[in-house]
């Protein structure tokens, strides 16, 4: 592609402009601002708008933390890091062009993105055809590194699977094995509930269920359903919104003590905008900041919140993951070109100080999934700190959770030389 | 009045030797050929739904709808059916003009605000289907798996699936057609009867010509050209998603086409090419471009309500 | 089987009563001034988050009378700022215009309060169900209904008795005759909006407090209202009542048999209602019929 010399240098400093506008919006103190030789520069599209943008937010402000924290060790390969995000809009056809924009007009070497699944694929098409190393910090529906898993893409957060799979055993050792599901009809709902019933039926328990619509606010008709049926839980696998309506007036119709109550994720921006009775719960995280025998961990956490104001989430360790994995796979491939980039990536451990948890967390070559710990605990009522809303009961293995790579439907292929 | 022949001349050749040399001057002013490609299929849309507003002078508020539904049809083909770029654009086509000539024949007899309420509301039922259809349509993640399909011309092979230039003169050259056939339609006594109806329908009638069929005719062709498009959009970004039918989608049209000029042929193509480079340029620029947007419209409907052709229409009238 | 049948009505008639009041709000708007005010969701979101910001000072009574009329007042002075200068125009301008509005008051909410959730605090007292039997139905829906029927009762009182109400439902037939005997006819479109507005407030104060507040929670109960209306039937306010009413109740009896089809079934319904009677249920002709 073509590289423009005059307008090149207007170019860097609007997008330094843009980036420190970008930064202010999203309340980060961080200026990214390119010093000496060409930037490294990571194209990062998100859905800033729209419903998903609490999670998007939390995403861009850890992988901003990540570029600020390697670019003062040196930046990659001696270059410093330009992170350019885009908006989404949680929109197909703007994700692609804003893909498309960063990789023809910016000429970015990495991508990363998007939290909502269907853009992720999308994208994804773009990047393998322009042979783009592409990482989906937060995007769960399976086939991204399933059926549909490419060379150049990688995911660090757990497929539904996964998530069903870690706190299956948990949930019927503790209260039973007759359940029933409140799920959102589309993919992702889909696959998760598809999960969760595969492990219960391998313990022989007995389920019955509800497919709502995504965005359903009005929970009662199915409530009563569900206390009719008396399961011994309650499976909450809505998203967003639609999750903290049900868990709300679940706990309004007092239904607490007819049934336990779990499901795959309840984020922690979700827990700490609900009522304090509905902070209740056994879910999986996908990371969580609170490992005090983890000292990498305490040290990040104690260093985020004195830079950021704000303790870390998972969505936050997503995108901080993301560029450090960047700047690994660059410095084990030394370029920055995507198919070597992505064969360096496969199998690679990451550093305690990266994978800040323990256990040895790699993408898996297979499929390129990231096999992280899944957190399994119970949601409370902060108790001290506004975010000590989870108790970590017990840490499932990635790859323990995940299964093989057969059963992921991956039939990878290999990255072009 | 050869005067204004000429000049009608010098337009066109204008604003084609603009488009035809878009891949050479665009990259120079920061822009990249994915973003020519929505303004041309936006466009497209934007001069479709003009037949029916700025034309025939009757509002419909859902015309993303036939978009939708042409990207649909076009990725269901290429998925499904056969992978053959031609037959994607015909079948979205007679998904997108189909559905939208029967719902016309629903309600060719309402007009004016409750005609709009009424397209907005089916808008919304495709957009419905769309998103909860899940095993046919992929439902909320979009329709993907599908994949443009190099055009077989008989003697020669275009690649358009790899080679972004390729595709924007393939989109070029479908562009021009539609474009052609839809001057022609009105230029044709067709689109003068049109004319009339939009300028006052009470006479129209009087004059014993047939409203609400050239009503229910012109709804239809302009969903038909707008399904075209659609379709194209699904070719471009190898997805369609239920966002392309949704009512704020509809809303952009308009405003493309308000902005550009609603009574100037080729006024919502301008309309279509401010718009999106604007939305481009702000959405990267803040996290707040939804109010730049908005203000835009605002501006548009308070200040410039003739549009930029519009204005310039009037200024060379004067 | 009657008895869950039962709860699903009653539960209908609950979610019907949202719609309603949404609905009417819209209605108002549309039939006096010919205007689809399709920030009409925004201006919901808004009512909520006034009483998010009041709570505090106020109370969650206080809130609730004061928000709604802050969004009225706000209504009001936008349809005075900008509205009202593209009356006389296409209708294509004004529609343009609520759009645009939609925008900037959905990003203004998102600037101000933040993407994420906020809940709003409502009195513990309401938070319970009134019986163990009836454990869906918590005191607070209750409330909900009883706030609606009152709010209704009173439009429509206000819209029979009152010499404003009377020039309203005057200018729905004929502005024109209404503006040639002297009525000041920009007030009373101005007034009309902000009493729609505060419909729409009031709503939102209610949605908040069972839903939470979020920028993006106007959007679903927009097109709800919207059909509403049109199986009502445009310009008939009677019509809207029941329309919204008949959705409410329809969506949630699907949920018995079929619940990924209870969104499906107001589209329906819609459809139905435009084919077999265009006018909708209670027809065109004026308001209160």
């Amino acid at each position: 592609m073509e590289y423009r010399k005059q307008p090149a240098v207007g170019r860097r400093t609007l997008i330094k402009a843009t980036t420190a506008l970008g930064a202010i919006q999203l309340a980060s103190p961080f200026v990214i601002s390119a010093r000496g030789e060409a930037p490294i520069k990571i194209g990062m599209v998100d859905p800033l708008t729209g419903i998903l943008s609490a999670l998007a937010q939390s995403e861009v402000e850890g992988a901003k933390y990540a570029v600020a924290e390697v670019n003062k060790k040196n930046g990659i390969l001696g270059r410093q890091v330009e992170l350019l995000v885009e908006d989404s809009a949680n929109d197909v056809g703007t994700g692609v062009q804003k893909t498309r924009k960063l990789i023809d007009r910016d000429q970015v070497d990495v991508i990363f993105g998007d939290v909502n699944s269907g853009i992720a694929y999308a994208m994804a098409a773009v990047t393998t055809e322009k042979k783009v190393l592409h990482i989906v910090p937060g995007g769960h529906t399976d086939p991204i590194t399933g059926a549909d898993c490419k060379w150049n893409v990688f995911r660090i957060c757990n497929t539904t699977s996964m998530d069903a799979a870690a706190i299956t055993g948990e949930l019927v050792k503790r209260f039973g094995k007759k359940w029933f599901f409140i799920t959102p009809d589309y993919a992702y709902g889909h696959t998760l509930q598809d999960g969760f019933i595969k492990n219960l039926k391998a313990l022989g328990g007995e389920f019955e269920g509800d497919m709502l619509p995504i965005n359903t606010s009005e929970f009662s008709a199915t409530l009563i359903k569900a206390k009719g049926y008396k399961p011994n839980v309650l499976l909450n696998n809505m998203g967003g919104l639609a999750q903290i309506d049900c868990m709300k007036q679940f706990v309004q119709f007092g239904m607490v003590k007819d049934m336990a109550l779990g499901g795959a994720l309840f984020e922690l921006e979700s827990i700490k905008s609900v009522p304090k009775d509905a902070q209740t719960g056994w879910w999986d995280m996908e990371w969580w900041w609170d490992q005090p025998n983890v000292p990498e961990v305490v040290k990040f956490v104690a260093d985020f919140r004195k830079e950021m104001g704000k303790t870390p989430s998972a969505r936050h360790w997503f995108g901080y993951v993301a560029v450090q994995s960047v700047r690994l796979a660059a410095e084990k491939a030394k370029t920055m070109a995507g198919p070597q980039m992505s064969r360096a990536l496969e199998d690679l451990v990451l550093p305690p100080d990266v994978a800040l948890q323990p256990g040895e967390i790699r993408y898996r070559k297979g499929d390129h999934e990231l096999m992280a710990n899944i957190f399994v605990g119970q949601a409370h009522p902060p108790e001290g700190n506004p975010d000590n809303v989870f108790k970590v009961e017990s840490l499932v293995a990635g790859d323990k959770a995940a299964g093989t790579v057969e059963s992921s439907g991956c039939k990878m292929v290999e990255a072009p030389v | 009045m050869s005067g204004g022949f000429d000049r009608r001349w010098l337009r066109l050749l204008v604003i084609w030797a603009v488009l035809l040399a878009v891949p050479f001057w665009l990259p120079l002013v920061g822009g990249y050929t994915a973003l020519a490609g929505r303004v041309l299929v936006l466009g497209l849309a934007a001069m479709s739904f003009n037949i029916l507003l700025g034309f025939t002078g009757v509002m419909s508020f859902g015309h993303a709808a036939y978009f939708g539904l042409g990207a649909y049809g076009a990725g269901l083909t290429l998925k499904f059916l056969a992978a053959s770029t031609p037959l994607a654009m015909l079948m979205g086509v007679l998904l997108g003009g189909g559905l939208g000539a029967l719902f016309g024949l629903l309600i060719v007899r309402r007009r004016g605000v409750y005609f709009a309420m009424v397209t907005v509301a089916f808008g919304q039922v495709a957009f419905y289907v769309a998103y909860s259809w899940n095993d046919f349509t992929g439902g909320y993640d979009g329709l993907r798996g599908f994949s443009r399909a190099p055009l077989n011309l008989g003697f020669t092979m275009i690649d358009i699936t790899n080679n972004s230039t390729a595709f924007y003169y393939f989109l070029l050259v479908v562009f021009a057609v539609a474009v052609g056939l839809q001057a022609l339609l009105l230029a044709s006594p067709f689109g003068r009867t049109l004319l009339a109806i939009r300028e006052n329908e009470r006479r129209a009638r009087f004059l014993g010509i047939p409203i609400e069929r050239h009503i229910w005719l012109s709804f239809s062709i302009s969903c038909c050209f707008t399904a075209l498009a659609g379709s194209l959009y699904a070719l471009l970004n190898n997805f369609a998603d239920p966002m392309g039918l949704h009512y704020s989608l509809s809303g952009e049209i308009v405003i493309m086409t308000v902005m550009g000029g609603m009574r100037a042929f080729w006024g919502p193509l301008l309309g279509a090419a401010v718009f999106v480079v604007l939305q481009d340029y702000i959405s990267s620029m803040t996290v707040n471009w939804m109010s730049f947007i908005g203000l835009i419209f605002v501006l548009v409907v308070l200040f410039f309500p003739r549009g930029l052709l519009g204005m310039l229409q009037r200024r060379n009238a004067a | 089987m009657l008895q869950v049948v039962l709860f699903n009505v009653t539960n209908g008639l609950i979610i019907g009563a949202f719609y309603v009041l949404m609905a009417l709000g819209l209605s108002l708007i549309l039939n006096l001034s010919n205007v689809i005010n399709f920030a009409h969701g925004n201006f919901l979101a808004l009512g909520g988050y006034f009483a998010y910001m009041l709570t505090p000072a106020i109370g969650f009574w206080g809130a609730l009378l004061v928000a709604p009329l802050l969004t009225a007042l706000l209504g009001f002075i936008v349809e005075r700022l900008m509205i009202r200068r593209v009356y006389n125009r296409d209708p294509v301008y004004s529609l343009l215009l609520t759009f645009g509005l939609a925008f900037i008051m959905q990003d203004a909410c998102r600037f101000i309060w933040g993407p994420n959730g906020l809940p709003l605090g409502v009195p513990d007292s309401m938070s319970a169900p009134i019986s163990d039997q009836l454990f869906f139905i918590t005191w607070y829906r209750i409330f909900n209904v009883a706030v609606v029927i009152v709010a209704v009762s009173g439009l429509f009182a206000f819209l029979r008795f009152t010499r404003v109400g009377v020039r309203i439902r005057a200018g729905t037939l004929d502005l024109e005759t209404v503006s040639a005997l002297g009525v000041n006819v920009s007030m009373l479109r101005s007034f009309n909006f902000g009493l729609g507005c505060l419909l729409a407030g009031l709503a939102g104060v209610l949605a908040a407090g069972q839903i939470g507040l979020n920028p993006n929670m106007g959007d679903d109960l927009l097109m709800p209202s919207f059909i509403a209306i049109i199986v009502g039937g445009v310009g008939s306010l009677t019509g809207t009542l029941v329309g919204g009413l008949l959705i409410g109740v329809a969506a949630a009896l699907t949920t018995i048999v079929w619940p990924a089809a209870s969104e499906a079934v107001i589209y329906v319904i819609m459809a139905v209602v435009l084919v077999l009677r265009p006018r909708g249920l209670m027809g065109e002709e004026g308001m209160l019929t």
